[in-house]
């Protein structure tokens, strides 16, 4: 049993996150390029320890609609992985995928949300494929899950995972363009034993 | 003038009328909302988890939790001057955001959230009058401790009070 908690995560360790998040958003963005067959660009992801009200500020308040992706993940290590997008950039990159064939509005029909699930799907798998090969631990996801709902609401699942170790959320931002600019937010939820994993098979702890 | 104050997420507020309390975005969480009719004051709890006792590290939030959370916000209202054996609850929230969190432990902590939240309320003797929890959607929800009204507002469905 692990006597790590959120609150001792180190200097290292957040470099190490940012590291894995960059790479992982890099693989990300190369993924999304092919399949949308045009240029993505990227910031520098900001990886953040957030306490909980702080967090819907962040992406545009509480009551921002956003889509949510959430994903189990399995192997090695367990937990979850969220990736979050507000919904009007959420029908941008739909519509790209569908040629402009989107229906209008901000709503999603079964078609684009399918799509939209796809999409998480590259985004989210190559940000794990970047964390299995730093690590070398095995991680498998279980297909996404996705709502459309308030940000507070979406959020308040990893919030209450993280809620178990501590009063405090770790995430990554990162932002890409293509014509126009995309926020998209990773939540990494590593069960409090798949923390040291990752610590030790990264050589930080 | 009155004002709308607002509660965050794993906090507690405490008001008197003509005010009102907010929190936004409800999801897994709860909003315990209490009020006392006579005094006019009221009082809305934003809870996360069930129960403080099984969570290690809980880092002193007592608001994140029912068990904890509730009987401070009971404490907190008798001590402007509201009456325990006049206090009558409402709730809101505990939904399940994602279809597969129901394979897990930790998936179902909404329903948990409710089934906490109305324990510790019989405990405490409070009854609750009314509640709109469960289902797999967000609410944003307003008290009124003048009228007792408890405004939930959801994404594409219409306004309700209970």
């Amino acid at each position: 049993m692990s006597e790590l908690s959120l609150k001792h995560v180190t200097q290292n360790y957040f470099d190490v996150l940012k590291e894995i998040g960059n790479i992982g958003a890099g693989n990300a963005m190369t993924a999304l390029s092919q399949m949308l067959q045009c240029k993505v660009d990227m910031q520098v992801p900001q990886v953040r320890l957030m306490e909980f009200h702080e967090v819907g500020a962040l992406m545009g308040g509480e009551e921002q609609l956003m889509i949510g992706i959430y994903l189990a993940i399995e192997g090695d290590i367990t937990g979850s992985i969220m990736f979050l997008v507000k919904q009007d950039s959420a029908k941008h990159l739909v519509n790209k995928i569908m040629m402009g064939m989107a229906s209008e509005g901000p709503d999603f029909n079964e078609m684009e949300i399918s799509a939209m699930k796809e999409v998480s799907n590259i985004i989210t798998g190559a940000y794990l494929n970047s964390l299995s090969m730093l690590t070398n631990l095995k991680i498998y996801p279980s297909p996404p899950d996705l709502a459309l709902d308030m940000a507070g609401a979406i959020l308040s699942v990893p919030a209450i995972e993280f809620g178990t170790m501590g009063d405090h959320i770790l995430l990554i931002q990162s932002q890409f363009y293509d014509d126009v600019a995309i926020d998209g937010y990773f939540i990494l939820i590593p069960d409090l034993e798949s923390y040291s994993k990752i610590l030790k098979a990264l050589g930080v702890m | 003038m009155s004002e709308i104050i607002k509660v965050g997420m794993a906090d507690l507020k405490v008001c008197a009328s003509p005010d009102g309390l907010t929190t936004l975005g409800l999801g897994s969480c709860v909003g315990i909302a209490i009020r006392d009719p006579m005094a006019k004051i009221g009082g809305l709890a934003h809870i996360m988890l069930p129960n403080s006792s099984v969570i290690r590290g809980s880092e002193g939030n007592i608001a994140k939790f029912a068990d904890t959370g509730i009987v401070e916000l009971v404490r907190q209202m008798e001590a402007k001057g509201a009456k325990r054996n006049r206090m009558t609850a409402k709730l809101a929230g505990g939904a399940m955001m994602f279809a597969f969190q129901n394979k897990s432990e930790l998936g179902r902590v909404g329903d948990k959230n409710v089934d906490a939240s109305k324990q510790i309320l019989a405990k405490l003797g409070i009854p609750i009058l009314a509640e709109d929890t469960r289902e797999n959607y967000g609410r944003t929800v307003i008290f009124y401790p003048e009228t007792g009204d408890y405004v939930i507002k959801a994404v594409g469905k219409p306004e309700k009070i209970i």
